[in-house]
This record gives C-alpha cells, sequence and structure tokens, in this order.
C-alpha cells in the first residue's frame, strides 16, 4: 500500500510511503491501515469509526477514486499497489486527515431543520405526512456527510466557493418535507453561492455517493425551481412567492 | 494556557449529548453551552442505531405495559421509579423529535408507525426503516445548528475532569488538529460520552466506544453502578461484529441450528408459529437469545466457521420486498460486508458484545454524587436498563434522560458561582502528565495495540456470556498485569497534529479501568441475573442481590465495591416468563 503521508511539523511538502500489508478475503481498505497502525507505524493519521459505512469518517481517494475505505474489499485492488490519498480538494492537516471546517460551515448555512412559522405544541401529537409524502424526501435524507461527493465534483476542485452536492441535497431534504416551509428562506442562501450554475450536471457527485443520495438530481430540481423563482421576481416582482 | 467559561459544558456530541444541549438552550437561553466531542457529532455511534426506539403510542398500549416489560426484561433489577419517569416521557419526546423533522416510518393514514421487538407485550417501537439512530442524531445535529449559544468543540478529546471545592467545574481537553491542551471550565458539566464495549474484541460497538467518560467519573471518586451487565446481542456478523437488528427477527425471521431448526423453542422461549409472536420465540430478550446459542454450541448443533461457530438467521421467506421496504440497511451490511443476499441466503450470526447496562450512577435528574456533574445516554446507569436492556429502550433514553439532565443542568449552573481559579493549576498539571507521560518519554517496552489485543482476550475469556469465580479471578490478575504494564507505554508519534496514537494511549488507560470494575463488580455478584450468569451459582438471589453494584475507585487498586437497593415501586419481583 503507497500512503501519502505529510507532517506538517516536518516536511513542508507531502511525501509517498510504502507499506507491505497483507490481504484477507475478508479485509478493506480500512482494515489494512489499521494494520500499518497496529503493526508497523503507530503515526499514520486517519479517521475512522464504525467500520459500517454510516458514520461518514473514513472517505479517501484510493487509487484516485473517492471511497469508503470501510467499505472497499482490498481484495478488489488487486494485485496492488494501492495509492491511498486524502479526499481531493480539502485542505490536508496531517497524512490522510483532511479539514472539514468549511463543508460543517456549508451545511449549516442551508438551515438544515424544519422551518415553521408556527410550530403545532408537542401535546398535540404528530405532523401527519403519508408514506409517499415520507417517499419525496427520503432519499434526500440518507446522506452520511462522507464528503465522497466534493471529492468527485469537478466544480469545487477548482471553486471551493461552491456550496456543493452534500449541502444541496440537505437544503433539499427540507424543501420537500411536507412539515417544513422554510423553502424560500433557504432558495435566498442558495442564491447568494457562486457555482451553482458552474454545475455541469455531469453527475460524478451521484456516481460516487455510497448511500445512492443522487445529489446530482437534487442540484437539478433546485436549479429548475430557482430559475421559475427568477423568473417570477423579474416578471412579477409584486406577485406572491 | 487557554482557558474558556461556559455555563454548561457537555461531553459528548452523540444522542443524549445533543438533546441534553438542547434541553439547557431552551430551559434558559441565556446560558452559554459547550459541546465537546472526540468526532464530529453525526460520527458519534448513535449514528450506527438500525432497530428503532420504544415509546407507546397504539391506542392498545399501555405505560403500564411498557414498564413491565422494561422491569421483567431487566430480571428486576430497574429502578422502578426511573421506570416510570421514563415511560411517562417517553411519547412526548419522540414526537418532539418528530417535529424536529426525524423521518419516521409512517402508516398509509400519516401516523407514525411502529414495529414489535425482542421482549415486548405490544408493538410500540418507532423507527426509521431500520436506520433508526442514523436519522435521530442527524435530525438533533441539524436542529441545534438553529441554537447561537450552543458552541461546538469538535474532534477535542477530554482527558480529566477538573474539581475544587467538591464540585466539578469544567474539564480538560486535547484539540486533535493542533494539539493544544486547554481548561474548558464550566458551571455544570454533564458527561454524555457514551458505552465502552471496546473492552472486547468482538463487539457491534464503533472503535470510539471505549469508556472514556465512565474512566473519568471513576477518577474523581464517582460510582459506577452496575458494570458486570454486558449485553451480547444474538445477531451478530460473525468477522465484523456488525449488528444485524433486531428489527430482522421482528420482521418475521427465524434463528435456525443447524439442522435448521429454530432451536429456541428448547429454550422455554415459546413455540414456533410461522409468523412472529411478541415475547415468544426469536422475539424473547437478548440475554436469554444468547444464553441459548451457548446451549446449541454445547451440544454441538452449531455450524463452524472461520470466525467462530456461528447460528443461520433466516429471512428469506420475507420475500425481497418487504426486506427491502422494512430492513434494507440489513440487506445491505450483509452483501457487503458478508457477501451474501438475505433474499436469497441465511446469515450467519453469533453472539456479539452489544452494550453496557451499567454506567456512572446518576438521579432521576441525572445528577451525579459528585456536585456539578450530571451523566446520561448509555454512559450513565439511572436504571431503566436493569441486568439487561431491553431492544430499542436506549434511543429512547437518551431523549428522555438526555433532556432531564439538560434541564438539571441549567438549573444548577443557574444559581453557581463562576468557575474558580484553582482550576487552572489542576489543567496544567494535566498538561504536563500528557507530555512527561507519552508526548516526550519514548524508550517504554510495551505498545498500546498489544495491550489492548491482551486485555480484549482476556475479557472475552473470562467475562463472556457465562462467567465462574475461576475465570473471573485468572480476567482480574490478567488485567492487574496489563495495569503494570502500562506504566512503561510508550507511542511512537510525538507530533500535536492530529495524534491519533496519543488519543489511542488515553483510551486504552480508560479501558483498562473499566475492564477491571467490570471484572470486580461480577466477581461481587455472586448470583445469576439477566445478562450476567455465573455457573457457579446459577440462581437469581433476591435475598442476597437484589441490588445495585457500586464500583469506588480506591487506592488500593481493585475498586471497592458496595451494594445500594433496588427501587421497587409497584412490581414485585417475579419469574420471568416468555413464550406463553
Ligand atoms: C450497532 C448498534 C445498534 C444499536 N441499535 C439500537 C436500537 O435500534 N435501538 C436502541 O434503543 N439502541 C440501539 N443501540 C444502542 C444505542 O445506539 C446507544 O446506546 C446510544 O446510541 C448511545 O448514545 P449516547 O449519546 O449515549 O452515546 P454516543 O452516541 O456513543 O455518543 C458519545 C459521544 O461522546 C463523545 N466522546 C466520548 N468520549 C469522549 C472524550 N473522551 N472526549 C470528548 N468526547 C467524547 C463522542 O465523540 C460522541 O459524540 C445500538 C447500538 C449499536 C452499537
Ligand atoms: S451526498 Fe452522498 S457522497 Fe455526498 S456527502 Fe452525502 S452520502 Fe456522501
Amino acid at each position: 500500500m503507497e500512503v501519502l503521508r505529510y507532517r506538517p511539523e516536518e516536511e513542508a511538502e507531502p511525501t509517498w510511503e510504502s507499506f507491505e500489508v497483507p490481504v484477507h478475503p475478508e479485509w478493506m481498505v480500512l482494515d489494512g491501515l489499521n494494520h500499518i497502525k497496529d503493526q508497523l507505524d503507530g503515526t499514520l493519521s486517519y479517521r475512522w469509526a464504525c467500520r459500517m459505512g454510516v458514520c461518514g469518517s473514513c472517505g479517501m481517494m484510493v487509487n484516485g477514486r473517492p471511497v469508503l475505505t470501510c467499505a472497499t474489499y482490498l481484495e478488489s485492488l488487486l494485485p496492488g499497489p494501492l495509492r491511498i490519498e486524502p479526499l481531493s480538494g480539502f485542505p490536508v492537516i496531517r497524512d490522510l486527515v483532511g479539514d472539514i471546517t468549511d463543508f460543517m460551515g456549508k451545511l449549516s448555512s442551508v438551515k438544515p431543520w424544519i422551518v415553521r412559522d408556527t410550530e403545532k405544541p408537542v401535546e398535540d401529537g404528530e405532523y401527519l405526512q403519508t408514506p409517499e409524502e415520507l417517499a419525496e424526501y427520503k432519499q434526500y435524507s440518507m446522506c452520511i456527510n462522507c464528503m465522497l461527493c466534493y471529492a468527485a465534483c469537478p466544480v469545487y476542485q477548482i471553486e471551493p466557493e461552491f456550496i456543493g452536492p452534500a449541502a444541496i441535497a440537505l437544503a433539499q431534504r427540507y424543501n420537500m418535507d411536507s412539515r417544513d416551509e422554510g423553502a424560500q428562506e433557504r432558495m435566498d442562501v442558495l442564491a447568494q453561492h457562486e457555482g451553482i450554475w458552474g454545475c455541469t450536471l455531469v453527475g460524478e457527485c451521484s456516481e460516487v455517493c455510497p448511500k445512492k443520495v443522487d445529489p446530482a438530481g437534487a442540484i437539478q430540481r433546485y436549479k429548475v425551481s430557482a430559475s421559475v423563482d427568477f423568473f417570477k421576481s423579474v416578471l412579477m416582482p409584486w406577485g406572491e412567492r | 494556557m487557554d482557558q474558556v467559561v461556559h455555563d454548561v459544558l457537555l461531553v459528548g456530541g452523540g444522542g443524549a449529548g445533543l438533546r441534553a444541549a438542547i434541553a439547557v438552550a431552551e430551559t434558559n437561553p441565556g446560558l452559554s453551552v459547550g459541546v465537546v466531542s472526540k468526532v464530529y457529532p453525526m460520527r458519534s455511534h448513535t449514528v450506527s442505531a438500525e432497530g428503532g426506539a420504544a415509546a407507546v403510542i397504539r391506542p392498545e398500549d399501555s405505560l403500564e405495559a411498557h414498564a413491565y416489560d422494561t422491569i421483567s426484561g431487566g430480571d428486576w433489577l430497574c429502578d422502578q421509579d426511573a421506570v416510570e419517569a421514563f415511560v411517562r416521557e417517553a411519547p412526548k419526546e419522540m414526537v418532539q423529535l418528530e417535529h424536529w423533522g426525524c423521518p419516521w416510518s409512517r402508516q398509509p393514514d400519516g401516523h407514525v408507525a411502529t414495529r414489535p421487538f425482542g421482549g415486548m407485550k405490544i408493538e410500540r417501537t418507532w423507527h426509521a426503516a431500520d436506520k433508526t439512530g442514523f436519522h435521530m442524531l442527524h435530525a438533533l445535529f441539524q436542529t441545534t445548528l438553529r441554537y447561537p449559544p450552543i458552541a461546538r468543540y469538535d474532534e477535542w478529546f477530554v482527558t480529566r475532569l477538573l474539581v475544587d471545592d467538591g464540585r466539578c467545574q469544567g474539564v480538560v481537553a486535547i484539540e486533535l488538529a493542533t494539539g493544544k491542551v486547554q481548561a474548558l471550565l464550566a458551571k455544570a458539566v454533564i458527561i454524555c460520552s457514551g458505552g465502552g464495549g471496546k473492552v472486547f474484541r468482538f463487539t457491534t460497538n464503533a472503535n470510539i466506544k471505549t469508556g472514556d467518560g465512565m474512566a473519568l467519573a471513576y477518577r474523581a471518586g464517582v460510582p459506577l453502578k452496575d458494570m458486570e451487565f454486558v449485553q451480547y446481542h444474538p445477531t451478530g456478523l460473525p468477522f465484523t461484529g456488525i449488528l444485524i437488528t433486531e428489527a430482522a427477527r421482528a420482521e418475521g425471521g427465524w434463528l435456525l441450528n443447524k439442522d435448521g431448526y429454530r432451536y429456541l423453542q428448547d429454550y422455554d422461549l415459546g413455540v414456533p408459529e410461522p409468523t412472529p409472536v411478541k415475547r415468544s420465540m426469536e422475539l424473547g430478550p437478548r440475554d436469554r437469545l444468547s444464553q441459548a446459542f451457548m446451549g446449541e454450541r454445547q451440544a454441538g448443533r452449531t455450524i463452524s466457521s472461520q470466525y467462530g461457530d456461528v447460528v443461520h438467521l433466516d429471512v428469506r421467506h420475507l420475500g425481497e420486498a418487504k426486506i427491502d421496504k422494512k430492513i434494507p440497511f440489513v440487506r445491505e451490511l450483509c452483501i457487503k460486508y458478508q457477501k451474501i443476499d438475505p433474499v436469497k441466503e441465511m446469515i450467519p450470526v453469533r453472539p456479539v458484545v452489544h452494550y453496557m447496562m451499567g454506567g456512572i450512577q446518576t438521579d432521576l435528574e441525572g445528577a451525579t454524587l459528585l456536585p456539578g456533574l450530571f451523566a446520561a445516554g448509555e454512559v450513565a446507569c439511572v436504571s431503566i436498563n436493569g441486568a439487561n436492556r431491553l431492544g430499542s429502550n436506549s434511543l429512547t433514553e437518551l431523549l428522555v434522560f438526555g433532556a432531564r439532565a439538560g434541564r438539571a443542568a441549567a438549573q444548577f449552573a443557574g444559581s453557581q458561582a463562576a468557575p474558580s481559579s484553582a482550576l487552572m493549576a489542576q489543567a496544567e498539571d494535566e498538561e504536563r502528565r500528557l507530555y512527561r507521560d507519552f508526548l516526550q518519554n519514548s524508550g517504554g517496552s510495551e505498545r498500546v495495540s498489544p495491550l489492548r489485543d491482551e486485555m480484549q482476550d482476556a475479557m472475552e475469556e473470562g467475562v463472556g456470556i457465562y462467567r465462574d469465580e475461576e475465570g473471573l479471578l485468572q480476567a482480574e490478575d490478567k488485567i492487574r498485569e496489563l495495569k503494570e504494564r502500562f506504566q512503561s507505554v510508550s507511542i511512537d508519534d510525538k507530533s500535536l497534529t492530529f495524534n491519533t496514537e496519543l488519543i489511542s494511549v488515553l483510551e486504552l488507560e480508560n479501558l483498562l479501568d473499566l475492564s477491571e470494575v467490570v471484572v470486580s463488580s461480577a466477581l461481587a455478584r455472586k448470583e445469576s441475573r439477566g445478562a450476567h450468569q455465573r455457573t457457579d451459582h446459577p440462581d437469581r438471589d433476591d435475598d442476597n442481590y437484589l441490588a445495585h453494584t457500586m464500583a469506588y475507585r480506591s487506592d488500593e487498586g481493585a475498586p471497592r465495591i458496595e451494594f445500594a437497593p433496588v427501587t421497587i415501586t409497584q412490581w414485585p419481583p417475579g419469574e420471568r416468563i416468555y413464550g406463553s
């Protein structure tokens, strides 16, 4: 396994380092990294937690593709060598650990919570939502914030201001929730962001998404509703929005 | 050294911590709240919970029934006043989470849907397909973003509680990105740091579940309660320990031995019916199901696999459509991690360490015996789980007792003076210790991973589903030896930037303390109850052990174990009957 190391206290530029790792049929790329850390070099740094593909911590570039390392069999990449790098497009803190502060800010900027004019008291019970209404947004609610889509996004790589696939999918998750009334507020946020129109809808984001969230579909829907909204505001500046 | 002051500080950003943070902000919007978490909150282990969360909502159900199922499931070791508060507040908390956007699965009429879970007389498990914890955690996390007073310390690792004047007034934590050691002071601290399944090797728990909060409290003199009760979940995938949720059985899955026989019928768990019957067979409680597996293994009726003996969980008869609708994550996990498709093949499973019933002793408001220190969630033991937790009670517990602890801590903080200056000296001591013992010390003869492996093996060997004195004493010796050897541990990584090896050595230190407490508590309880089964004391002994163990740290080494009474309100201890 070839791993891109970066130790800011010791080196100015990242360097490649090779390790010999045994291949067991059950082992994922992450098991290989753990083997290195436990047996060969305790200083290798990377994030992981659940090892069942749901916490979203362990995304890395493996042979140039963004993947969850806990869900990628070593065997599937034989004969090797494997090249492991941090997720592309994020500043590197150390070794395979990227800085995700900007991503976290983008997520919260789309107001990812239920917005309502009036909230029903809890004592009055749940909001009704039919299985069909649930199905409208369910897919967009499956995002694990793994950021593979950012690493794959050609726009984000050159235009880091771009709010990005997962954040737009998250906005759509709430916009399409029958309990929510915040679509307009979110539209205003998204409209401020450069780059959304730069998205060429090539769909790399949806292709690498491990949870089939289809952020490209969310962007497409957003563009349609945003342009309708744009024309409404130009053509009918005093109309109801 | 830098210091930051908050009114209330949360250690942990999982389900319990986030619920508590919102409760503080809502109780008193003027308070500043800090949430410290060693991982980004949405990576917390609550994210892995699959099956669901229990609360009474169906007209045919009752609080009484939820309480009875919980108490009998816990083999009468639950504090019944805590259970009463729990079942009473559960529905409201679940509706609250619905208002906060949790995508609960629905009935055709738009009301929230429920499913049955093991040990339940009436179905009451709310679920978001089979990714319930994931959706709950993300809904909670996203909702916290609405509250400006909630500040976050993401990827900060707490190493010590600061106590002065008999009152907990903050913590010391390391910021992973920079290696900075800092004092985070507060008028009240709530520990919500989750469980410690990593004491064992084969577990459903994430790598981050290292019982840190329990160890922090224990070292500060707060007792850990009922730590001998470790829940084995009957259905884990053999190599990874990945959980196959009880929902697979609730939807109609069968457990089969090597002869294709539904063996649970031989263990007083009822008679097999083609469709699930509540509190019966595959829907019996987890302790009894895991013990039945051991019986089959003893009798040579399990199937041997490369990763230990297994039985089969068969869901094929449910059909693809139902599997994809009700338990899609089960299918995804089996395909991805076991290379089998449960639509066509049987799933190999074996019991796996899943949950700690014990934890930091708290009262019903989450207050510990140390003023200013509160705890909630899996790290705490308010005693609703007794000797065996019922599936789907934990997620609800995070909400009910997270909220209670948040409100109580907000109240407490409102009446306290600012943290004292003596704390900074303690914090600087802690910084020196971290440098001296780990960052500047090379040349130690021991390394983290062998110590951790040996600890986990010793625990599996001596403190598994069945225990006896001899095995427990061996485990005790081994843990003592490992603690000794830990004194000469050193790490390769001396960097201040994202030093994950430093974190693992600190986690190991916590795990070793926990192991010792689990073993001592198990030795002290000379009876069999719920998840604690002693072959040398096979019966439940209410005369002597209808009591909680309380483990206190002592300077002599081994923990001091005391017993505290169980609160019984309306349900006198009885026999646990399943399958009728
Ligand atoms: C695979 C699996 C499935 C489950 N399914 C169900 C289910 O269907 N129903 C159910 O009721 N229960 C289920 N459970 C149990 C339940 O999920 C957990 O008990 C519960 O989620 C624990 O939540 P918590 O908030 O207490 O802790 P966690 O979610 O574990 O959060 C702990 C937090 O503390 C932080 N932390 C820990 N140590 C430190 C430190 N030293 N410094 C700073 N921060 C720290 C972590 O970063 C994290 O944010 C399941 C458990 C597992 C393992
Ligand atoms: S949309 Fe998909 S790829 Fe992007 S962060 Fe979410 S889960 Fe990951």
